[in-house]
């Protein structure tokens, strides 16, 4: 049973006919088209799926899109502007923090939580909010120096 | 993963519209965070419902309220949230800790109290594909006669894994219930039905709307867990502990374990522990007891015996450490 979906993507109010049983990931790569957010273990197991609502990381394999009716639901094509990358995505150019790259846009939209709810966090504090994303190429050491190149931790090394 | 069935979503905004449409349809399923519900639909686990009853939208269940010496929990409140809260943090420090271990971060953001708190019985026969438990010819919990884990057994040993439960077990925890004839409220325990299969004791349209706590003054309470990674993973075995000194003797003392039974076990006999001190030979007694009323199955990748030893020496340190004093484990 297909309703009308309201909720704001990547800054801007969309309303689709949405069936009921279709999942978030799904709406935004196949009705939307947005196929930055990933598909991969599709079972809430791994984090590449992971995209913001209402600024919190959530995984879109296990959203139903009606679910998120009202909501404000950001992909990681919402970072960046006009060309240039947004402090996350840099951190993890200069740092090296992508190999195959498959689970980085999910990697990017949990950093991307943790850094607008604590914009200075300490390894820790990264750790645990990476813990829901997997990377099967990297340590995650380089993934970790990412998120603090983009929490300013690593200010020295920006280019003015 | 397949596709998910078709179903309709319906989005109550309050506990009477939400059973109303729960009686309307005898086949629908609820809704809280989806993180365990949502995977187990799409493997094709359960009969395919006719309708998901979300039940985020009801203001009355999202809602955290108490002080040091009663808390009352929504049972929509998310597990991030209730980790996070700083009523919680202080004054049920084993309630956020076990709040805290649930999955990873990114689930916690989704996962709900009443969703962990009814959380399905898993087991390695059961949490599979449809194809996988086709060609296994299905088991005793869903669609099967035989129980793989124990061939002769008439119930089923699928074994429950919610983290938050034995937490609330040990500060007295109450669950409101919502149903045809109202709202009324059980112990915990009593939620927990002890066969694997059917492992809540709701009546069809009930539901739980929220849980609540007690902190009496001078308890000490802590959750540890063990599982096979820091992340993700659910528990083999998770341990709540709460007890009170009385001088130098052990005041009074709960416990209670999940990750081994089909229910959230709350250990018994363990009055007749406290009176002295917590030394060797009461700590041989308490083994005993854990022995006793534990009986882990094969139902993951590791053995039951493993588990059940995993148990008892969580027990056994947080009740060294939480008598020897102070000591409220580590939030995580």
């Amino acid at each position: 049973m297909s309703k009308l979906l309201t909720l704001t993507l990547n800054g801007r109010e969309r309303v689709d006919a949405v069936a009921d049983n279709v999942l978030l990931l799904d709406y935004l790569r196949e009705v939307v088209g947005l196929t930055g957010t990933k598909t991969c273990c599709d079972g809430g197991e791994c984090g590449a799926c992971t995209v913001l609502a209402d600024d919190e990381p959530v995984l879109a394999c296990l959203c139903l899109a009606n679910a998120c009716a009202g909501r404000r639901i950001e992909t990681v094509e919402a970072l960046g502007e006009s060309g240039r990358l947004a402090p996350i995505q840099q951190g993890f150019h200069e740092k090296l923090g992508a190999q195959c790259g498959f689970c980085t846009p999910g990697l990017i939209m949990a950093a991307e939580g943790l850094l607008r709810r604590n914009p200075r966090p300490n390894e820790d504090e990264i750790r645990a909010a990476l813990s829901s994303n997997i990377c099967r190429c990297t340590g995650y050491v380089k993934i970790i120096e990412a998120v603090q190149w983009a929490a300013g931790l690593g200010a020295a090394e920006k280019p003015s | 993963m397949e596709l998910l069935p078709p179903f309709e979503l319906l989005r109550p905004t309050t506990v009477e519209q939400a059973l109303a449409w729960r009686l309307e349809n005898p086949n629908s399923r609820l809704l809280g965070g989806g993180t365990d519900l949502i995977v187990n639909l799409r493997r094709g686990i359960g009969e395919a419902p006719q309708a998901l009853i979300d039940l985020n939208q009801i203001d009355e269940m999202t809602v955290i309220a108490g002080d040091g010496a009663a808390l009352r929990i929504g049972a929509s409140v998310k597990l991030a949230a209730l980790a996070a809260h700083p009523l919680v943090r202080a004054h049920y420090p084993g309630l956020a800790q076990a709040a805290a271990s649930v999955a990873a971060a990114t689930q916690r953001n989704m996962a709900t109290v009443g969703g962990n708190l009814c959380l399905d019985t898993r087991c390695i026969f059961y949490n599979q594909s449809e194809w996988w438990r086709a060609s296994n010819d299905y088991c005793l919990k869903y669609g099967g006669s035989k129980c793989h884990v124990a061939p002769k057994s008439k119930v089923c040993y699928a074994t429950f894994s919610g983290d938050l439960a034995p937490a609330l077990l040990v500060l007295e925890g109450e669950v409101e219930i919502i149903g045809r004839g109202g709202r009324r409220t059980a112990p915990l325990a009593e939620l927990y039905s002890r066969d694997g299969r059917d492992y809540l004791s709701l009546a069809r349209e009930e539901f739980v709307c929220s849980v609540t706590a007690r902190a009496a003054p001078g308890l000490r309470a802590a959750y540890d867990k063990i599982r096979v990674r820091r992340a993700i993973e659910f528990p083999l075995a998770g341990v709540a502990v709460a007890l009170a000194r009385d001088g130098d003797k052990l005041g009074a003392l709960r416990v209670a374990v999940t990750g081994t039974n089909p229910w959230p076990v709350l250990l018994e006999e363990t009055a007749a522990l406290c009176g002295g001190g917590v030394d060797e030979a009461l700590l041989q007694r308490f083994d005993a007891l854990l022995k006793a009323q534990l009986m882990a199955m094969k139902t993951t990748f590791t053995s039951g015996h493993y588990r059940r030893r995993a148990a008892t020496v969580l027990a056994r340190r947080l009740v060294r450490r939480l008598f020897d004093g102070g000591y409220m484990g580590e939030t995580r």
